[in-house]
């Protein structure tokens, strides 16, 4: 899971993270990711350099994409021209492409557990004890962290992507690398992927116009209530094999995917159990209006509640057991009535109460402990005044249906948010691109470790030049 | 507003000029693809979006990636069109054109665009229409009648085979059409430009279709900017549709010539003399 501004944004992160650990009735206060990361968003300038294309031919505004851009990707990177084997290309021609976002950007939160006098220990944050509220800022210039994607064909019809991603500190991880063979037995509804990839959403997060610490993830991608022992998120890459297919100008489009349960973090570190993630969506044309598509999509998973243990207790990697399931179901749509595009989602979510309580699956529930559910859902906005110039809006909410713990204040937890941007490409050709990136976003999550009554803001001013080649 | 606010200013407002504005066309046009109308002003905005890079802000084939491939983008301003419907010579149809766009053309660097909704095609075409003053005066031209597609037998292929070498196809498109015949480095287009024949060995389609129809009419239209002449006039449409049975087992696919043709040629390659100089006969 890349965190792309994690490093200058984690120190207060955690702490509005932690202001949402348990509350002082003891009872579960839902958390929710703010301010703690935004992810990587792709777009790759190497396609552009191999086929000779503007970035506006196949994104909306890059790093989303459009109807052709999809049907390029569906193709396994592919212009399907018979000229997409690395064999017709110049020799000289290396598919790699770099990017990189310098920035300014502050970071602010309300009620946070700190120390009554600074440099004076009394205050225990996951509780509150010894703490007092205050609201915290920081700001100054920074540095994302880095793609390195190289991506392509190794063949006409077996593409390939590896995409070493690094924090702003050059910490290196794979965030995506994986062999597509593609039209398998010449038909474009069998292509196996094999690898870390991006789960097959409709509304990618890989790929969309937000930056910033606050609003650079969907929180209805990663909500997981306060003291769930679930690490997944819809937004994450994950490790498995992917089945898709897809019509000829893939305004139909299907998704199967097993994978492993760890998250997409590599070496076997969960259980042997899987998930599975499938999708579908059909697009119709709609004449003026544009391409719109509707799509539904439900992740069934399981995670283990404990695992075997050594020395003292220390968890043995891979040998996670007592599985309990999870799901995530829902709609979403990408909608264009000419140069206005809306992008909704709503999403029902469950966890097991084990997994909802972080208790092992041979312990002892809480007294009232159940399966804690939510629903979360998005509304996305984005007007093209041009492809260089992109005003873009997302108002995003989670509401808990079933605290973890019964009796457990019904609204805590509950998030609300707000972003707003506006991106400006002055340099966007087939060879690389410029962005200026300016957003604005906000958080507000219900309850804090002082009170479940407490509204606790989060917000993030960015402007950054966002810049790949 | 200091100097580089100043600056930065008129960057933006240039930006959002060209975004609202792109290039200027000379008049307004209309196309015409059944019952879609396309306009201009859309057009524009799509152009930039889609084709700018290649054909140019006027339409000339002189976009930025144009030094860079081969073969070069169509120039619009000359309104001189391969795949056409019409007879050699004529403006090609508004349906012509939005087939061209939907299916691309194998082998180069002009993709199918099939994943644009139909009006965004259209009225990409009103557009590339106001690059050449040849629509403003003429017309299209009529479309040719596509006469009923015979079965193919070995005959019909050994038939296209000697036509194949009696109209001197292997000149240009090579014996076995790999597009090294003698002529083929000696060939330009209409710019004088470098241009390649066919070659039937490397690509699934061919480069105004994919299906016998589109062979046929390549024949009879010929394809006009480049040296692929018409044969209306040389060749009469059973001889057309032989032709047509016989490239079809050139191509590096499975094709219902090819399993004919195989099964022909298992008792009866002996008998076939090589395509060449003074050769071709059965």
């Amino acid at each position: 899971m890349v965190r792309r501004f994690l490093k200058a944004a984690a120190p207060l992160a955690m702490l509005v993270c932690a202001a949402m650990a348990p509350n002082p009735g003891g009872s579960t206060v839902a958390a929710t990711y703010t301010a703690a990361y935004a992810t990587y968003t792709h777009r790759i300038p190497s396609f552009a350099r191999k086929y000779n294309l503007p970035c506006s031919a196949c994104h909306t505004a890059w790093p989303e994409l459009n109807a052709f851009g999809q049907a390029f990707r569906d193709n396994g990177y592919q212009m399907m021209n018979d000229r997409d084997s690395p064999i017709w290309q110049n020799p000289s021609y290396i598919p790699v492409t770099f990017r990189v976002t310098p920035n300014w950007h502050r970071e602010g939160a309300t009620k946070q557990p700190v120390d009554p006098t600074p440099g004076v220990p009394s205050c225990v944050s996951a509780t509150g004890v010894g703490c007092v509220p205050r609201t915290l800022m920081q700001s100054g210039f920074d540095l994302s962290g880095m793609d390195l994607w190289t991506a392509g064909t190794i063949y006409k019809n077996i593409s390939f992507v590896l995409l070493p991603s690094a924090d702003a500190n050059a910490s290196f991880h794979f965030e995506a690398a994986f062999v597509r063979f593609d039209n398998l037995a010449d038909n474009r509804w069998v292509n196996l992927k094999v690898g870390k990839f991006e789960l097959d959403n409709l509304i990618s997060e890989k790929r969309f116009l937000f930056l910033s610490g606050n609003g650079g993830v969907y929180q209805s991608y990663h909500f997981l209530p306060a003291g769930d022992a679930n690490d997944f998120g819809l937004g994450d890459n994950q490790i498995g094999a992917e089945l898709s297919g897809h019509s000829q100008n893939s305004y139909t489009r299907y998704g199967v995917a097993l994978l492993s349960t760890s998250s997409g973090n590599p070496g076997l570190v969960s259980s042997n159990a899987y998930d599975t993630y499938l999708t579908f969506s059909h697009a119709i044309d709609a004449g003026k209006l544009g391409v719109e598509r509707l799509g539904v999509y439900a992740y069934l998973g399981r995670r283990p509640t404990y695992f075997q243990t050594t020395d003292s207790g220390a968890a043995i990697p891979g040998t996670g057991t007592g599985n309990k399931p999870f799901y995530r179901v829902g709609l979403s749509g990408d909608f264009f009535f000419g140069d206005f595009e809306l992008l909704p989602l709503v999403m029902h979510a469950s966890d097991d109460k084990y997994l909802a309580n972080a208790t092992p699956s041979n312990g002892t529930l809480p007294a009232g402990a159940q399966a804690a559910t939510w629903n979360a859902g998005f509304l996305e906005a984005h007007y093209y005044v041009s492809p260089q110039l992109v005003f873009t809006g997302r108002f995003e909410t989670v509401r808990m249906a079933q605290q973890a713990i019964s009796g457990t204040q019904k609204n805590l937890g509950d998030v609300d948010a707000f972003s707003g941007g506006v991106r400006w490409y002055p340099i966007m050709f087939s060879r690389a691109g410029l962005s200026w990136h300016t957003e604005i976003s906000a958080v507000r999550m219900q309850g804090s470790v002082f009170a479940g009554s407490d509204r606790v803001w989060a917000t993030s001013v960015f402007s950054g030049l966002d810049f790949d080649f | 507003m200091r100097p580089i606010i100043r600056r930065m200013a008129r960057m933006a407002a240039l930006s959002v000029l060209l975004g609202a504005g792109g290039t200027t066309a000379g008049w307004a046009q209309e196309s015409q693809v059944g019952s879609i109308t396309g306009h201009t002003d859309a057009g524009k905005k799509l152009y930039r979006r889609y084709c700018i890079g290649c054909h140019g802000p006027s339409g000339d084939g002189a976009g930025e990636n144009a030094p860079w491939i081969d073969p070069k983008p169509r120039d619009f301003t000359l309104a001189v069109f391969k795949c056409r419907s019409t007879p050699s010579g004529a403006l090609p149809t508004d349906e012509d054109l939005f087939n061209a766009i939907t299916r691309g053309f194998v082998t180069t660097y002009m993709p199918q665009w099939r994943p644009l909704t139909a009006q965004n095609r259209t009225d990409l075409i009103a557009y590339i229409k106001t690059f050449s003053p040849k629509w403003r005066s003429g017309k299209p031209g009529t479309p040719i009648a596509i006469p009923a597609e015979p079965a193919p037998t070995a005959e019909s292929i050994l038939r296209g085979r000697q036509l194949f070498q009696r109209m001197e196809c292997w000149k240009c498109h090579g014996p076995a059409g790999h597009g090294d015949g003698p002529s083929a480095a000696t060939l330009t287009d209409n710019k004088d430009l470098p241009i390649r024949p066919y070659d039937f060995s490397t690509g699934t389609r061919f480069m105004c279709g994919a299906t016998n129809q589109d062979l046929y009419r390549i024949f009879m239209t010929g394809l006009d900017g480049s040296p692929m002449p018409s044969f209306a006039d040389q060749l009469k449409p059973a001889e057309a549709w032989d032709l047509v049975h016989f490239l079809r087992t050139l191509q590096p696919i499975e094709t219902r010539e090819a399993a004919i043709w195989r099964d022909w040629l298992n008792t009866h390659a002996r008998e076939l003399k090589p395509i060449g100089p003074g050769g071709g006969g059965r």
